[in-house]
């Protein structure tokens, strides 16, 4: 069981039916850093997010996962992802508990709810409550917690500040921060520029399904810095 | 790998316990046909052991479809589908889970249906109880795993609705039809045994092979 | 594919249909029976109907061989994800969607014919009406069905595939045995046999060639998308 510490996408292409969702990509991911992965809607970051979490299929091209020397497949790769998305992944009709408890069970991990979820700062009389009546913004923690819960050294995000106010965006941020400093390889697909900065050390944007544009720093971005380099190459 | 399949299949039984929506959605639905075949058909007693084996099918292919689709939906509304396909398991756990799971649903609804049906249209249903379970549990069965590939498999598709019992009835054809063949040879003013009993090792023999090819191709078509 | 396929299999193809109409028109005996005792035609002898026959169970026979087609490609679209499989299989499906219509219709007229009624649930025409159904199920889907539209009919297909031998079991235990292709075509005399399986065999080049005419246009259609591509991403096309 090892952590990843880092992934090669190697030309990756993908075609829906007619459409070309990616169209050669190439990139590179490092553990400890943060990659924020931007472009306009339809450029294909949510395709190569997916293809990075093994969800998709690519038509031609490879991705390896490497760790500590040997390349992880199949499930030892899916043990070590965790994704945060728009939506809560989580059930509706169960507790905040018990859908942790479900997903300690199938990733196979000691299911430290309690500290988890006091770590997301998600109030104690509401874990006992259906998630089907939490808010927004609970929900997102919720979704926080069950990504963390699993400890991922390769952490997907899409689009995870959508509907957040800006305190939950940067409270956000912060968590992301922190898990960076851990050696986790963290993504980001977004297009709130201000949340990410000063975190971000990675940059690459996509266009039609192609790489134009890709950079790294040993500081992080500003957000003028990532505001010019989206402009420049997202259109 | 079965025994994330339980705890998969439990999960979705719990849900559906805890909420009960799809039972008892389906449950009245089933009532409902009932009563619409008591107007729609004669009620003469010849009448009704011809047409009773059609209804109790009929009424399991439209309730199951939709539970199938409902239970799906489930998985669409917060994304947990991807959630599951992302987990360290092994794909086709997710795909047992799920059957397992809606084969128990269906069961239920048809538990309900079966002697209403007997009840209002006083209709023999009765008369040979094992070999009516077992038709109707593996009609349930077979239902429930090819249902669940197609269901997942239409789970990002455009229409889904409408395209699930489009995709499903020209290939569970033969189940409904073995199962309705079955129980006219149970209900039949003489019972002909031995043409059911066949009727059941075809069921079996469908639900098998189906099942293989289930496992065989589920990762393909889930995984875009 | 060589140049001169199509077009030598159309030719082939047309010969046959001329060769296939004298023969069946002109060569193979009249179906009928004289009943011995008033001399005059037997109730049920076909007669001039009959000839539809030369024209019905082959495309029968095609829509068996289309599922099955269309089963094996979409495995191996499913396994090696290149579209050529994948555009084998819509378009074996869409010719027999246009093949089996036909079946059903001259089916129609003949049941008509012969049993004054325009449907019967009769093993084959039963069969054939599942088959096509399935077909059809496929057609819609990959109309109706969005990016994922490839997987879902793929998904059909094999799953139709692997149902057929128990929709053919089924309708075999029905109603009255209308013998099996073999056991007709195996009492009727040479010139019968000739006429059917001349027919047979056109029929089947026919229908290859409209696949291969279809599989080609599909990829041409797809290869000039991709070169489109192409130049948008070189700035060579606004």
């Amino acid at each position: 069981m090892g952590r990843l510490d880092r992934v090669q996408i190697d030309k990756v292409a993908k075609r829906y039916g007619t459409e070309r969702a990616l169209a050669g990509v190439s990139l590179e991911l490092h553990g400890g850093t943060m990659c924020a992965l931007l472009g306009h809607n339809g450029a294909g970051k949510t395709t190569l997010l997916g293809v990075v979490s093994t969800l998709v299929r690519p038509n031609s091209g490879t991705i390896t996962y490497h760790s500590a020397g040997a390349d992880l497949r199949d499930e030892a790769v899916r043990r070590e992802i965790g994704l945060l998305a728009h939506a809560s992944l989580c059930y509706a009709e169960l507790t905040a508990i018990e859908n942790l408890e479900f997903v300690a069970a199938l990733y196979g991990v000691a299911a430290d709810v309690t500290k988890v979820l006091d770590q997301v700062g998600l109030e104690p009389r509401a874990r006992d409550r259906a998630a089907r009546t939490y808010s927004r913004g609970m929900l997102q923690r919720l979704a926080l917690a069950r990504a963390l819960l699993t400890r991922p050294s390769l952490l997907l995000l899409d689009e995870p500040f959508t509907g957040l106010d800006r305190g939950g965006a940067l409270a956000l941020g912060e968590h992301l921060g922190a898990i960076k400093t851990d050696g986790t390889i963290v993504v980001v697909v977004t297009h709130d520029l201000e949340a990410i900065a000063g975190r971000t050390d990675h940059v690459a944007i996509l266009r039609r399904g192609k790489l134009v544009c890709e950079e790294r720093s040993d500081s992080s971005y500003t957000y003028d810095q990532l505001k010019d380099l989206y402009h420049r190459n997202a259109s | 790998m079965l025994r994330h399949a339980f705890r998969i299949a439990w999960k979705d039984l719990r849900i559906e316990v805890r909420s009960k929506e799809i039972f008892m959605t389906m449950a009245f639905f089933g009532a409902l046909l009932v009563v619409i075949y008591s107007f729609a058909f004669p009620n003469d007693q010849t009448a009704i052991r011809g047409s009773v084996p059609g209804m109790l099918w009929v009424s399991i292919a439209f309730t199951g479809t939709i539970a199938l689709g409902r239970a799906f939906d489930r998985e669409r509304e917060n994304d947990t589908m991807r959630a599951l396909l992302l987990a360290p398991v092994p794909r086709l756990s997710v795909f047992l889970g799920k059957a397992i799971a809606m084969a128990v649903l269906i069961l239920g609804v048809a538990v309900v249906v079966v002697p209403l049906l007997a009840l209002w249209l006083n209709a023999p249903l009765f008369a040979y109880p094992l070999e009516l379970a077992v038709s109707v549990g593996l009609g349930a069965l077979g239902m429930a795993v090819i249902g669940s590939v197609f269901a997942a498999t239409l789970l990002k598709a455009r229409s889904r609705d409408v395209l699930l019992p489009v995709v499903l009835y020209p290939i569970l054809l033969p189940l409904f039809v073995a199962g309705t063949k079955c129980t006219a040879g149970l209900v039949a003013e003489h019972p002909n045994l031995e043409a059911a009993h066949y009727w059941i090792s075809f069921l079996g023999i469908y639900d098998a092979a189906f099942l293989v090819l289930s496992l065989w191709v589920f990762e393909s078509l889930v995984i875009e | 594919m060589n140049k001169l396929l199509v077009p030598v299999l159309c030719v082939v193809a047309a010969i046959g249909f001329l060769v296939s109409i004298y023969l069946v028109f002109y060569n193979a005996p009249l179906d009928y029976t004289i009943d011995p005792e008033t001399q005059r035609l037997v109730g049920t002898s076909l007669f001039f109907n009959q000839k539809i026959y030369f024209f019905h169970v082959p495309n029968a026979i095609m829509l068996f061989v289309a599922v099955t087609v269309a089963g094996c490609a979409s495995i191996l679209y499913l396994w090696k994800r290149t579209p050529v499989w994948d555009d084998l299989a819509a378009a074996t499906v869409d010719i027999s969607v246009a093949f089996g219509a036909v079946v059903l219709a001259t089916g129609s007229i003949w049941a008509k014919a012969a049993w004054d009624v325009w449907w019967q649930w009769e093993p084959r025409l039963t069969m054939s009406l599942l088959l096509w159904l399935i077909l059809v199920g496929y057609v819609l889907v990959r109309k109706f069905a969005g990016p994922s539209a490839d997987r879902v009919a793929a998904g059909m297909a094999i799953f139709g595939m692997v149902g057929v031998p128990f929709i053919y079991t089924m309708v075999g235990q029905d109603s009255h045995p209308a013998a099996g292709t073999k056991g007709v075509v195996a009492t009727q005399g040479h010139a019968m046999l000739a006429a059917f399986w001349t027919s047979f065999a056109t029929f089947l080049i026919w229908f290859i060639v409209l696949v291969i005419t279809r599989v080609q246009s599909t990829r041409a259609e797809r290869e000039l998308r991709e070169l489109r591509e192409r130049a948008l991403d070189l700035g060579v096309l606004e």
